[in-house]
């Protein structure tokens, strides 16, 4: 069978199972919409986590990014991993004792005050679109590559798939869909990984084949039989080729510090995350289901840099100084041309020697604008303006994974499931932030604020029509995608990190916390650091005026230690809470006597 | 008999987060990112990992994971002891 045939056929039996499960699954209740009814399994919640948490950004892109940053990456893998600790640790078991659905309705009793309840229900409104936006595009790309479909079609498959099981089922629906998700996305990454670590180093484990010698077919033709470690080949690779060491960074260590404190403390403040652990039965299936989400997420983020690493070392010993006509001493290899076709892939033979030239910098400025012709050895030409050093290639960084399985040689049906694997990533992650926003919408803005009167079966009504309305809009973000999606990314992390966390940190650990603090930390917080990001992503300011030296990436650090500072010296200026407040506090402080997550 | 009060059973759990965090802070901050060059000058004997970067890419997860199920093997038995599980 062809990679088409097995594509549609692992991709709609796969469909065909979440849509079976949302018909199971689906929510009789406002509770059962919104937590699932608090009753999801300790285990199942890990994995729904998981890959509630792995976008198709993970789940693509992550270990291409890794693969050209080198040690740099490690701000990715580190924070977006360390927040799940500081979860575990910090928040989770409170927030499940305090019950209720969202963060929105903590952080609005616990402040006693409807102005703090609507700040945070605007900022998960804003973080999760941001998001979503990214997301919906993401399906659209996959089933372009994979199923030869338009974007757009691929857009609108996933919407009505989305839109399918997020209103009919809600929190019970998506999570039991994520659960088979998450088995789909971790056997599709791991299964092409543990190939091409045998193929590299002769080890099936990824994880110690990334600190092995070279070896197996592909490893020992690279090291010419030589006993040497992939990592200083590597490295022996990047110098020859005047790029920085892979093992060392090339950021400032500043920068790397802020950054990844900044995407540790946003993970813990994202509200689609948060609102996973308000699903399980208990304080105690609380704590032990963040360990079960960091285990599910940890084995793709340990495989990815192996991942990483091998796909590094791969494309710079195939490709470069190679002869794209063939004839040549080292032929181009065919999945180079197979890239190419996707435009993902463009080479410009500056020194017209007929063979490619990897080096340091950008071989021409932008993405590939390709015209109808073909050169001189049957490559496609661009028109983009090429710069004067001497690189020859420029490659999509998303291409690591997606071509691992042909760079590796695998059967159709491995390429297959990585379409597969991708899809289920980035329709996971759709799925839990939409949810996020029509709790918002319907919980948090109507029956919390604006008609606190409605009744249950209207609720439920108006969750499932801004879920309706809420994929609508994603769908619409992604057809017409807005130029600033990746800028933003920035935003919502740092934008988490600088206003929710330290706002319920400071409501857990910190009795005397009261509304004035609080307020004006989050608006300062938010403040400083959407300015700074506003200032430098979209008002052209520079790296040299950075403050310390700190990224736009990283400043959600420095603004969550303004937002502590200002909370924390007004607070002691004003009044303290109310009794009835401190006495909530003392109460989530001790798991006994959780119950059921509740609407009052 | 020790002192079972609310007051008791947070102090430990704080004392716990302490310890906890600290080990969180020193292997991704300490030897993923602020003495990751120095590490570097090791390397885990039988392998090509420069040890700063083993941790930045592969160590920090590791224990991070390691962390949480350690945080619930504690609070667990905490619970117990003072009385404050949910059965």
């Amino acid at each position: 069978m062809s990679v088409q045939g097995w594509t549609f056929l692992i991709v709609a039996a796969s469909f065909t199972l979440y849509i079976g499960i949302a018909i199971w699954a689906r929510a009789g209740s406002t509770k059962d919409f919104y937590v699932a009814s608090g009753g999801v399994p300790p285990l199942a919640n890990g994995m729904a986590t998981a890959a509630d948490w792995m976008s198709a950004a993970s789940f693509i892109g992550m270990a291409g990014l890794i693969s050209f940053l080198g040690y740099d990456g490690s701000v990715y893998l580190m924070g977006w991993t360390g927040g799940y600790v500081l979860l575990a640790l910090l928040l989770a078991p409170y927030l499940r004792k305090f019950g209720k659905f969202t963060v929105p309705d903590f952080i609005g009793d616990r402040y006693y005050s409807s102005a703090a309840r609507l700040v945070a229900v605007l900022c998960a409104i804003f973080v999760s679109f941001t998001y979503v936006a990214g997301q919906m595009r993401g399906v659209g790309v996959v089933f372009a590559r994979f199923l030869e479909v338009p974007v757009n079609t691929g857009v609108i498959i996933g919407m009505v798939l989305v839109f399918f099981y997020a209103t009919l089922g809600g929190m019970k629906g998506i999570t039991y869909t994520q659960v088979a998700q998450y088995c789909v996305l971790i056997f599709a990454f791991t299964v092409p990984a543990v190939f091409i670590s045998i193929l590299l180093t002769g080890n099936p484990i990824p994880q110690l084949g990334f600190g092995g010698s070279l070896g197996g077919d592909v490893g020992t033709a690279i090291s010419g039989g030589q006993q040497v470690y992939l990592l200083d080949k590597l490295n022996q690779l990047h110098s020859d080729l005047g790029f920085a060491p892979y093992t060392d960074g090339s950021k400032p260590m500043v920068d790397v510090f802020f950054i990844t404190m900044a995407l540790m403390v946003g993970t813990a403040g994202l509200p689609h995350v948060i609102i996973r652990f308000y699903t399980v039965p208990k304080v105690r299936d609380a704590r032990i289901s963040a360990g079960w989400a960091l285990m599910f997420i940890g084995i793709l983020y340990t495989t990815a840099p192996a991942v990483a690493a091998f796909a590094r070392t791969n494309l710079i010993e195939t490709v470069n100084e190679s002869t794209y006509a063939g004839g040549g001493e080292k032929d181009t290899p065919q999945w180079f041309k197979t890239w190419e076709a996707t435009s993902l892939i463009a080479w410009v033979d500056k020194n017209e020697d007929g063979k490619i030239q990897y080096r340091k910098g950008a071989a021409f400025a932008g993405k590939p604008n390709y015209t109808a012709d073909v050169g001189a050895y049957g490559q496609r030409l661009v028109e983009n303006e090429l710069t004067d050093n001497e690189n020859e290639l420029y490659i999509d960084r998303d291409i690591m994974v997606l071509a691992n399985p042909e760079i590796a040689q695998l059967p159709a049906w491995v390429i297959a499931l990585v379409a597969a694997g991708g899809l289920a990533a980035a329709l996971s992650t759709a799925a839990g932030l939409l949810l996020v926003v029509s709790t918002s919408v319907s919980h948090d803005l109507l029956k919390r604020t604006m008609m606190p009167d409605i009744s249950e079966k209207q609720e439920l009504l108006y969750a499932r029509l801004a879920a309706a309305g809420a994929v609508f809009i994603a769908g619409f973000f992604g057809i017409y995608p807005p130029g600033f999606v990746a800028q933003v990314v920035a935003f919502a992390f740092g934008l988490a990190a600088s206003s929710f966390f330290p706002a319920i940190i400071l409501g857990i650990f910190y009795k005397r916390m009261n509304r004035e603090g609080a307020l004006a930390g989050m608006v300062t917080g938010i403040s400083f650091t959407a300015i700074y990001i506003i200032y430098f992503k979209f008002l052209g300011g520079t790296s040299d005026q950075w403050l310390f030296g700190i990224s736009p990436e990283g400043i959600g650090t420095l603004g969550m230690i303004i937002n502590f500072i200002v909370a924390l010296v007004v607070s002691n200026m004003t009044p303290p809470p109310p009794d009835e407040v401190q006495q909530i506090v003392e109460d989530i402080r001790v798991p006994k006597g959780a119950g059921a997550a509740s609407a009052h | 008999m020790s002192d079972k009060s609310p007051q008791a059973y947070w102090k430990r759990n704080l004392t716990y987060l302490v310890v906890l965090l600290s080990i969180w802070f020193i292997v991704s901050y300490g030897c993923g990112i602020l003495f990751v060059n120095q590490l570097n000058a090791i390397t885990i004997p039988g392998t090509g990992f420069k040890l700063g970067f083993w941790f930045a890419q592969q160590g920090a997860i590791y224990v991070f994971i390691l962390l949480i199920f350690a945080y619930v093997y504690l609070m667990n038995s905490l619970d117990k002891e003072f009385g404050v599980g949910e059965d």
